[in-house]
Parts: C-alpha cells; sequence; structure tokens
C-alpha cells in the first residue's frame, strides 16, 4: 500500500512535470523534460556513480563520526553539572551560527578533499542529535529515580540501567533528524570547494548549462536522501526502539 | 534479614513557610502493618518520603529514627501508586532492578521463589506492557520482596487496581509482607480497616490515632467490625473536609 502510494505520487511528479514542460515550452537548458533527464541520466551513469559514491562516504562516515559525538556529549552533559554550565551555552551559541558561513573555513582548513565534507556533515549533525539525547537523558521519568535511590544505586548504574534507555527514543528522533542532515552538509562542503562528490557534479553541469546533467544529479541525490532515510529509521527501530518499546513483546518474549 | 526495628518520625514540615502539617509523632510498631490515612493534599506522601530519605520539596524540622539506632533511610523498600516497572526490561529483569543497580549478583533461587509467590513464574520472560494492571502490580510487589529491606513504606499502592483486584493484593500483600515493619499511606477507608494494625489520620492539625479492629490482618471485606471501623474513618474524614 506504502509503495503503491510512493508509485502513484512519482508519476503523478514526472506527469506535472512534463506538463509544464510542454506548456511552457521552455528551452531544454533552462528546463529539461524527464524523458531527456532519464536519458542523460543513463547515458552518464558511470560519472553519476563515481561522483554518487563519494558524496554517500562523506554522508556515512559524517553520521558516524557525528552521531558518536553527539552520544558521547549528551551522556557528559548529563552525568556532570559542571559540563552543562560549561558547555551547554557554548554548544547553543555554535548552533546559533549558520554552518554554511563555516565552509569556506573548513575547506581552508581541511583541504578538498574527503575531510572537510565530511566535518561538515559532522557540524551539522551534532547538535540534533546531542540536543535530543540530552533532553531524553534529563527527563527520565522522577518515579523510577526515586526508586533506584532507595535502592542505594549509584549514579554510573542509574545512567546505565535506567536513564539511557528511557532517553533511547529521543536518541532515535534525533539520529532520524541527523539522516536528514547529513547529506546537506555534505553537499554543501562540496559546493564551497571540490572535485568530486554529487554537489561538486551540480555545479559544473549547472555552469556548463548541461542542464540535464544537473537535473539527473539532483535527482540521485533526492534518491539517495530518502534510501538513507530509509535506512536509518530502520536501524533505529531495529537496534535502539524495539528494546525499549513495550508494544513488542513478542520479540524477546 | 535481621529482626524489623520500629521506625519514629517527628517533626513539622512546610513548603515556603506555609506548614504542610504540624509537628507530629508517626510511631510504627516494629515488625507491624501501620496504615495513615488522610485525604488529598495532606502531606501523606511526604511523610512516607521522608523515612524513604528521598527529596520531598518540603522543609522537615524533626528526625526519622529506628528502635534499634541505626540508619532507616538504607534499610526501606519502597512501592508506589504507580508500579515504576521499566517498560523496556523483562518481569524478571525487573523483579531483579535493585541488584542490577548495585551491581550484585542475583539470588536465582529466591527471584524463582518469589516469582511463584505472586503468581508470576508463567510471566517472567514478558515485558510490563503485556501484562495487566493487577499483574503489573503483583511485579512491583515482588520487586519490593527482591530487596529483601526490614521496612516496607507503601504509598497507595493499589489505588489504581478495580475493588475486586485491590482486594485480591491486600491479601497476598500481607500474606508475603510479615514480619516487616510496613507503613501504607492510602486515602481509602476500607483499606485502612483491613490491614492497619495501628491506623493514624493525617490533617493539617496532625496525627490522630484511630482504634483499630482487634482481629489479625487481612481482616475478611465481610467482617462487622471492620466495616464498623471503616464507616467511622469514612466519617471523620468526611469531618476534616469542608
Amino acid at each position: 500500500m506504502k509503495a503503491l502510494s510512493a508509485l502513484l505520487a512519482t508519476l503523478f511528479a514526472l506527469a506535472i512535470w512534463q506538463l509544464i514542460v510542454t506548456l511552457t515550452g521552455l528551452p531544454r537548458f533552462i528546463l529539461p523534460g524527464p524523458a531527456l533527464v532519464a536519458e542523460t541520466w543513463w547515458a552518464n551513469r558511470a560519472l553519476i556513480a563515481e561522483h554518487t559514491w563519494v558524496t554517500a562516504l562523506e554522508v556515512v562516515l559524517g553520521l558516524a563520526i557525528g552521531s558518536t559525538l553527539g552520544v558521547a556529549t549528551a551522556l557528559h552533559l548529563a552525568s556532570s553539572p559542571a559540563a552543562r554550565v560549561l558547555v551547554q551555552p557554548i554548544l547553543v551559541f555554535t548552533q546559533a551560527l549558520p554552518v554554511f558561513a563555516l565552509a569556506p573555513i573548513l575547506t581552508l582548513w581541511l583541504g578538498f578533499g574527503l575531510w572537510s565534507k565530511v566535518f561538515m556533515a559532522v557540524l551539522i549533525i551534532y547538535f540534533p542529535i546531542t540536543s535530543s539525547f540530552f533532553d531524553g537523558l534529563m527527563r527520565t521519568p522522577p518515579g523510577y529515580l526515586d526508586l533506584a535511590r532507595t535502592m542505594q544505586a549509584s549514579p554510573a548504574r542509574i545512567l546505565w540501567h535506567i536513564r539511557i534507555p528511557a532517553a533511547l527514543p529521543s536518541l532515535a528522533s534525533g539520529l532520524r533528524l541527523a539522516g536528514v542532515y547529513a547529506p546537506i552538509g555534505a553537499v554543501i562542503g562540496e559546493w564551497v570547494g571540490a572535485s568530486r562528490g554529487l554537489g561538486y557534479l551540480m555545479l559544473l553541469a549547472n555552469g556548463r548549462a548541461k542542464t540535464d546533467l544537473m537535473f539527473a544529479s539532483l535527482l540521485t541525490l533526492g534518491v539517495f536522501a530518502v534510501l538513507l532515510h530509509v535506512t536509518v529509521v530502520w536501524l533505529t527501530r531495529r537496534l535502539l526502539l524495539e528494546e525499549t518499546t513495550n508494544s513488542r513483546n513478542e520479540i524477546s518474549a | 534479614m535481621t529482626d524489623a526495628p520500629g521506625v519514629t518520625l517527628q517533626g513539622g514540615a512546610s513548603i515556603n513557610g506555609a506548614p504542610l502539617f504540624a509537628p507530629l509523632v508517626l510511631s510504627l510498631n516494629a515488625g507491624e502493618w501501620t496504615c495513615l490515612l488522610g485525604g488529598s493534599g495532606v502531606g501523606k506522601s511526604t511523610l512516607l518520603r521522608l523515612i524513604s530519605g528521598l527529596a520531598t520539596g518540603a522543609k522537615f524540622d524533626g528526625s526519622v529514627t529506628a528502635s534499634d539506632a541505626l540508619p532507616v533511610a538504607d534499610r526501606v523498600a519502597y512501592m508506589a501508586q504507580d508500579d515504576l516497572l521499566l517498560p523496556w526490561a523483562t518481569v524478571r529483569q525487573n523483579v531483579q532492578l535493585g541488584s542490577r543497580l548495585r551491581g550484585e549478583d542475583t539470588d536465582t533461587g529466591r527471584l524463582a521463589r518469589i516469582l511463584s509467590q505472586v503468581g508470576l513464574t508463567d510471566h517472567a520472560g514478558k515485558k510490563p506492557g503485556a501484562l495487566s494492571g493487577g499483574q503489573r502490580q503483583r511485579v512491583a510487589l515482588a520487586r519490593t520482596l527482591m530487596e529483601d529491606k526490614p521496612i516496607i513504606l507503601l504509598d497507595e499502592p493499589f489505588s489504581s487496581l478495580d475493588a475486586q483486584t485491590r482486594s485480591a493484593m491486600q491479601e497476598l500483600t500481607v500474606d508475603v509482607l510479615r514480619g516487616q515493619t510496613v507503613l501504607i499511606v492510602t486515602h481509602d477507608p476500607a483499606e485502612a480497616a483491613r490491614l492497619g494494625q495501628s491506623i493514624f489520620v493525617l490533617r493539617p492539625a496532625g496525627v490522630q490515632r484511630f482504634p483499630h479492629p482487634t482481629s489479625p490482618i487481612p481482616r475478611p471485606i465481610d467482617d462487622l467490625q471492620t466495616l464498623e471501623c471503616q464507616a467511622a474513618l469514612l466519617k471523620l474524614l468526611r469531618e476534616g473536609s469542608p
């Protein structure tokens, strides 16, 4: 049912696209039709695949590093009041800076290669992951904490057995956001300075009025982002939520 | 477990300068059930939290002492109206929460005995979401028993259950908590009349000791003396409220 609705929506969007091209009679270097874009995509499939691979690697590395850093920061903030006083305002301030504005300096520091884009993705997902997991850790139901205190539990064990599992659904929503943001970070990094990646390819095609190739790259990026989102949702369900929901008892019973 | 001590709380509490309850003395007889009855907002739960050493948000002037002069707070097991079961953990893991939180090995023989005592052996691998309200409260009871503490504090533990489940839980709880010093906080006169070996009524002016039926607990639900006590308690509570 879900697959059918996705298919219908795709066909509908393609039909509207074709309709606009036919009705307006725009030249192909302004707005190419879906058939031409598909043809260009097929003709350039090796080129597009090569650049997709680069972007995908940047995104996945960025997600892995950003999530690890975010989780570590949230745990540290949640267990240390001193860290909350010192670090939290800094975090909020850095988040108020537009990350895009940092892209040129990152390229200057880290070069034109892979790492400036990875770092861009890390920067853009670090805050959503940190803040969602941290909020979850600070919102443990107070009754659990009272119970744990009457059981003479140490703060570290309360964190491990109660606060972290209770915060996993919040972490999962942070990770889902991160899955959406990470490709944006990588592509911005590629726009600022790169010689590989889908963002670079789009910029290159655009500059040479190869609008059909630009659209082919753009659609590839879109499909990649959707697949990434679906994968992240599936993974968080699989790894984090099944253990913490009470509606799926048959799995571990 | 060593012999359960008696516990005495004396003092008064206030919130932002406004008195919550006047200076009072509440003493729990060693190895007996004490019922503390009162309407909402008179500080019943605060009293219980003071004994268990939990934060209350009220300023307390006074002391909590045990008859054997040892500290009280670390010899307390606590059970609340909310069963406080961890939804991601199985029944068995919930029951052994205390030892998991202290990093101790669980006495598995004891765990199996307690699970069978409360009739949960067949449900040990399930998660709380798959259980009924009464079953969940039995898991909470098993977790309290597993703690093996001499002082048991029950904060309206049965008030979210329906009438027949509640009366069955009262009998089961009395049955498994023999020898411990128990304080049960409740707003239900019937519960106090059935379970109290001492009954106190808490009002803003202080606590008032109330005569309790003489028969052993849990008293039958159709025991005449118990029903009279229940009626008299309800009358007293209603006088106290406008």
